[in-house]
């Protein structure tokens, strides 16, 4: 099952061009890029491991792809992710992201279902991807 | 520049220089160059180069042949105050305006933001700026403070590999200007033979004329909105003579700051009239200014800033 977290997600991935473009137009707009991974999938899971720190004060996209193609060689079997962060006064958030790569092998979630008192029942989701060791997920 | 031949050159067909020269920026450029910097004759012809590779280039490309990016990685050599890093902060402007960068900024470093302090340092530092400077122009001022001889041990060597790799793989992405004084830069290139051969245009820069240090006052004493009397200007053709006789001479740093102190010389003049004076007197500089000097104070060859 495809993983469809942040911008873009329900189009077909992005190349490397079309990344290169979104990144022009984030940095047009002053925000800082960030590159994440992480190899669980859980929409919940927010704060994603940073490769390296956030950039600030770059004029072209090139420096972030090449963070992005380096944080791909490192972690082939995870999800790569390109934030971008807005410092203005009033926003200070993260004003775009979407994911830039993802292993080859996506299994999905579970729908578990919990029963509650009275009958209630209660729904989660579990990851296929989680129910091993980080690291050894997604082969 | 490309190693394959077209399939099928277009003989046939011709066009015109002249009207992708009038489409391009070239003439207002070139123009605005000859006007704005005094001398550096070898500077402005390897620019007009550049802009006429460039016209070739688009020409080729709308004929239909290959055409790479050329390498712009180019080393400034010459003696202190002869405009290396005056054209090096233009280089990127430059480059922009003829379509070989992007973004068209510049940014200058040198060693200590290159070198790091510690090991495992250097790398993370050189990679953080050479990001940074992607797509514009990276400014390397006394670039043969990298490498240092006496201590094998020093990182700036790393530094050092991780530009040339950057310079090899990323020609697109990137343009290097190094610069630095003629006799350091030829031992740092002979000691990183790596460098001098991946640097396409090594620049030299010529000491500037008795002449080309007076009228780069008058373009000074221009912006500043001062006049030279022509007393003074004479006393300034005196004082360059004997300026450069004296040890420290850094061409036009020298003239500039020559300027600047006989502004204040000026000043005091005037304010020691105490009295009523004209617009005329408060813009112009006299021959009294200049001669002020110290260098006019006979045999004192005391080093100046």
């Amino acid at each position: 099952m495809r993983l469809t977290q942040g911008t873009f997600s329900y189009l077909p991935d992005l190349t490397d061009a079309q990344i290169s473009k979104q990144i022009e137009y984030a940095l047009g707009k002053g925000w800082a890029l960030g590159v994440e991974y992480t190899d669980d999938p859980h929409p919940r899971n927010t704060y994603w491991e940073m490769w390296g720190l956030p950039m600030f004060d770059l004029h072209d996209a090139a420096g972030v792809m090449q963070e992005v193609t380096a944080c791909r060689a490192a972690h082939p079997q995870k999800y790569v992710r390109i934030n971008a962060f807005d410092a203005t006064h009033g926003w200070e958030t993260v004003r775009l992201s979407f994911i830039v790569h993802r292993p080859a092998d996506e299994p999905g979630f579970k729908l578990e279902r919990t029963e509650d008192r009275g009958r209630t029942i209660r729904y989660t989701l579990h990851a296929y991807a989680t129910d091993r060791p980080p690291g050894r997920r997604y082969g | 520049m490309g190693d394959a031949a077209p399939a099928t050159p277009p003989e046939g067909r011709r066009i015109d220089l002249r009207t992708l020269y009038a489409d391009s920026e070239i003439g207002p450029l070139l123009a605005e160059l000859d006007n704005d910097l005094v001398g550096l004759e070898p500077v402005k012809r390897r620019i007009r180069e550049i802009a006429a590779f460039l016209l070739v280039t688009r020409a080729r490309e709308q004929l239909g042949f290959s055409s790479g990016a050329p390498t712009l990685h180019m080393a400034f050599t010459g003696n202190p105050g002869t405009g290396k890093t005056t054209v090096a902060l233009r280089m990127a402007g430059i480059l922009h305006r003829l379509g070989f960068i992007r973004k068209g900024h510049l940014v200058s470093v040198t060693r200590d933001d290159l070198v790091g302090q510690y090991i495992g340092h250097t790398a993370p530092k050189t990679k953080e700026i050479l990001k940074r400077a992607m797509g514009g122009v990276l400014f390397i001022d006394e670039a043969y403070y990298l490498h240092r001889p006496e201590n094998e041990k020093d990182y700036g060597q790393e530094a050092i590999e991780i530009l040339l790799q950057v310079m090899e793989n990323q020609r697109d992405d990137l343009t290097v200007i190094l610069a630095g004084y003629q006799d350091r830069m030829n031992q740092f290139f002979e000691s990183n033979p790596g460098f001098r051969s991946r640097i396409a245009h090594h620049v030299q820069f010529p000491d500037f004329a008795d002449a080309e240090l007076l009228s780069i006052v008058e373009k000074l004493a221009h912006q500043a909105e001062y006049r030279l009397s022509e007393d003074a200007r004479q006393a300034l053709r005196e004082y360059i003579v004997q300026r450069r006789q004296q040890p420290n001479f850094a061409n036009a740093r020298s003239i500039r700051n020559a300027f600047d102190r006989s502004r204040l010389r000026q000043a005091m003049r005037l304010v020691e009239i105490a009295a009523e004076i004209s617009a005329d007197d408060l813009v112009t500089i006299e021959a009294a200014d200049i001669r002020g000097s110290s260098v006019f104070a006979a045999a004192a060859p005391k080093s100046l800033p």
